[in-house]
């Protein structure tokens, strides 16, 4: 077994495993790559099938071109797509002008726990990894939330020996993460072992790519003539920039995503 | 695309010894870290008003940065032009040993990082013993902080020897002692001019020399049902292959029924996927020719495989992590890879202290952080092996409440006493292993012992003498040297069974109750032996082995046989 094939059997074990232990159960689909990787390897485990929803957290303020990718391989996979939207929040007049950490926290991390409510989800399943970003390092595969989709960081219990935390206090959740162990380049590798349609915002037009997916407002392209899967991951490689940098909410502060992780965001 | 090998390992230590700093250096002058991580920690760094702080590329929380400690475990890719590496970095703060454990349980190497100014620490010890537990035995120690002591080899040599004199107690067996500064980046990726007494390799250089397991797909099958899935026309029997291999028109039994089918097909999507034959480590699924009712938690093994154990009961080593004492007769939850079932723990044999390596015997409870050896009683019967036969198999969690709380590896099936082959005598009892045929597997790498002989024998019974492999000479006397018991065979038959004071050596063979010869000729010689005998500490391995490579002669009248 290769490097990748040990990654993709790592995480269908984690899919199957959460999939047998919640009947309540969904997946957040963001539209990325990563989302989009951790799709096709739920495809794998469950062998051609997609067992449980799939949900889209909608700000309204996404890149256009991502919701025309959604509507289109929702059509062709066949997916049961929940989509949300956080009404009330952007009735008040909710906006990145509003402040970027405050428009996050109502639009993602307030518009996603309205979701888990109104469906008694008892688990969802992200697809965030290690390398993205400090406070995402310090994951569990299983990690749990408490009512209020709140993350104890700085006391998480022990995971080992792939056995899980599956067992938790009535109103709470548990965050599942099978892609947690791959790097950005391990998904660039494995989109083109697999060829999984990706979104083309990813590939570079007039010397600009988008190397991270958001709202049109806080996500800014990186300068890069990449426009093939090998001419990213010759970048990659080479590039002395964050996955993240073009992530306008991760620079308001030093600690800004373990703020807004610590509150439930994904 | 060319299969690259990855190595897991994972660094511990005492708190405050340096193991961020050492990873964070490793990182660095390698140029494994973007230069955006690198800006950011300089400018938290100089906001601060320190000197740049290599542990800040790996603490990256809050907490972390602004105490100066690794709260949570984390793990960073890094490589070589031989390998990739998954550098784990373990907290050492005896808080977050939990956090720790999740860190080494996944590792197959370790980096042991020592003060070179505080020597020997609290944390070192239990880091150590936990080392010894999880069966990680590729081990370096890092001396770290060289810089404090002015680079002086002797005091490198001084905390070499209390190290490893502390470590072998433990069987842990360090295969290098790297001196280093982090700070300063010496002997990390570069050879420091500063230590020219030192000869040996880079904390670099040696990461490459350490060697790989053999790969679980070598050993026997083991296939546990994680699943079964009727999405379609087909009722897949999903799951890993946790050891061995498996193809299309394999013959199976699934345990702990012994149902026995044979393998129909292997599933996969896209169609691009198939595969004739899967190996362990693969997510899997199959289908099985007869329609039996299949659930999670069975085991599948390969249908003329008996080693797989069935019980309710056995022995383990333990370590508790969990917010409340481990209690006697309280029910947890047992998890061993996909089985799951309520258990209790029927005795607490033995409390380690890991620290000092005290021990209480028959305790009530185990504390948090503690280690133990313990004997369980599930309430359905589970399948599993000894740790040291196959990992995956031999080691499991317990859940108190609704958090994995400890870990534990299997030694053995608990009612073993019953099933050995004994020699009985009024109220003296000794249990041998001398009639046990010795089989070399082959397919695991493993000696096993074989007890043909289930039985108890009593004054005047006849003993096999002669065996497939090993072969007594018609008298001779037999010494179990943990109960201090001698018997003596004559002309076959067990004749007598006498305390070792009482015993008078006869001029005839001796043997131990393993069945080695013990290289004793006069009685001279057997009072030096006893004399020995009663110095020697039963739970210090590593005297024991010296005492064993002294007095012992393995192959006298033993051999052993190759078996698959």
């Amino acid at each position: 077994m290769d490097h990748l094939d040990r990654l993709e059997a790592e995480s269908i074990y984690i899919l199957r495993e959460a999939y047998s232990k919640f009947s309540k159960i969904a997946m957040l689909w963001s539209i990325g790559k990563d989302s989009t990787v951790l799709l096709w390897l739920t495809k794998k485990a469950f062998f051609g099938h997609c067992p449980f929803p799939l949900i889209h957290i909608d700000t309204t303020y996404k890149i256009p071109e991502m919701i025309k990718y959604r509507d289109k391989l929702a059509k062709e996979y066949n997916l049961d797509l929940i989509v949300h939207i956080n009404e009330e929040a952007l009735k008040q007049g909710m906006g990145p002008e509003k402040g970027r950490l405050v428009c996050c926290k109502a639009l993602k991390t307030d518009a996603l726990q309205q979701v888990i409510n109104k469906y008694k989800f008892e688990a969802l399943i992200l697809g965030i990894r290690r390398d993205e970003e400090g406070s995402r390092s310090k994951e569990r595969f299983f990690s749990l939330r408490n009512e209020d989709s709140e993350w104890d960081y700085t006391n998480q219990p022990p995971e080992f020996w792939n056995q899980f935390n599956t067992d938790f206090p009535k109103g709470s959740h548990v965050r599942v993460h099978p892609l947690l162990s791959w790097t950005e380049i391990d998904i660039w590798m494995y989109i083109k072992r697999e060829n999984i349609p990706v979104i083309d915002l990813y590939f570079a037009k007039n010397g600009k790519r988008y190397r991270s997916l958001g709202c049109a407002p806080c996500t800014f392209p990186v300068e890069s003539n990449a426009t093939t899967i090998d001419e990213i991951i010759e970048e990659l490689k080479n590039t002395k920039v964050n996955e993240r940098a073009g992530r306008a909410q991760d620079q308001e502060d030093a600690y800004a995503m373990q703020k807004l992780r610590k509150e439930g965001y994904m | 695309m060319t299969a690259r090998e990855l190595l897991k390992i994972v660094v511990v230590g005492h708190v405050d010894h340096g193991k961020s700093t050492i990873i964070g250096r490793l990182l660095y002058d390698t140029k494994s870290v973007p230069e955006t991580a690198i800006e950011r920690v300089k400018r938290i760094s100089k906001e601060k008003g320190r000197p740049f702080e290599y542990a800040y590329l790996l603490d990256a929380l809050e907490e972390e940065q602004k105490q100066g400690i690794t709260i949570d475990t984390t793990q960073i890719k890094f490589s070589t032009p031989k390998r990739d590496y998954l550098i784990i970095d373990a907290p050492g703060h005896k808080e977050f040993l939990k956090n720790m454990v999740s860190g080494a349980a996944n590792a197959e190497a370790a980096l042991l990082v020592i003060d070179a100014a505080e020597g020997v620490q609290e944390q070192s010890k239990r880091h150590a013993y936990i080392l010894s537990l999880l069966g990680i035995q590729k081990v370096y120690v890092v001396v770290n902080k060289m810089d404090m002591i002015d680079f002086s080899e002797e005091k490198f040599k001084e905390i070499k020897y209390e190290i490893s004199t502390f470590l072998n107690k433990l069987n842990v067996y360090p295969q290098k002692y790297i001196p280093v500064s982090g700070f300063l980046g010496d002997n990390i990726t570069r050879k420091s001019d500063k230590m020219p007494w030192y000869k040996g390799e880079t904390l670099l250089q040696a990461l490459d020399l350490f060697e790989k397991d053999k790969e679980l797909e070598d050993r026997l099958l083991r296939f546990p049902i994680q699943d079964v899935y009727k999405f379609d026309h087909r009722r897949i029997i999903a799951g890993r292959l946790e050891s061995g291999r498996l193809k299309v028109g394999d013959e199976i039994k699934i345990l702990p029924e012994g149902k026995v089918s044979k393998v129909k097909s292997i599933e996969f999507w896209p169609e691009n996927n198939k595969k004739d034959e899967v190996v362990a480590g693969m997510s899997i699924g199959i289908t099985i020719e007869d329609e039996f009712f299949n659930k999670r938690g069975e085991v599948i093994v390969r249908k003329n495989d008996n080693t797989l154990y069935v019980s309710d009961t056995f022995r383990a080593n333990l370590f508790w992590l969990g917010k409340r004492n481990l209690e006697k007769n309280k029910t947890y939850k047992l998890k061993l890879v996909t089985q799951e079932t309520e258990c209790e723990i029927v005795s607490i044999d033995k409390v380690i202290d890991a620290t000092t390596l005290e021990t209480v015997e028959n305790a009530l409870e185990v504390r948090t952080n503690d280690v133990a050896e313990v004997t369980i009683k599930t309430k359905e019967k589970i399948c599993f092996d000894e740790f040291k036969v196959n990992p995956t198999t031999g080691r499991f969690v317990l859940v108190d409440e609704y958090d994995v709380s400890g870990g534990g590896i299997i030694s053995g099936l608990a009612n073993l006493k019953e099933e050995a082959t004994k020699f009985v005598k009024d109220d003296k009892e000794m249990i041998v292993h001398c009639f046990d045929e010795y089989y070399y597997s082959l397919s695991e790498g493993l000696i096993r012992k074989h007890p043909k002989y289930k039985r108890t024998f009593k004054v005047g019974d006849a003993v096999p003498i002669e065996g497939e492999t090993y072969s007594y000479p018609e008298s001779f006397d037999v010494i179990d040297i943990n109960c201090k018991l001698v018997a003596k065979i004559r002309k076959g038959q067990l004749s007598d069974l006498v305390n070792i004071d009482q015993y008078i050596y006869s001029e005839l063979p001796i043997i131990t109750a393993d069945g080695f010869y013990l290289k004793v000729n006069s009685i001279d010689e057997f009072e030096d032996f006893k004399n020995e005998l009663v110095q020697l500490q039963k739970n210090d391995n590593f005297l024991l082995a010296m005492f064993a490579n002294k007095w012992y002669d393995i192959s006298a009248n033993r051999s052993f046989k190759f078996t698959v």
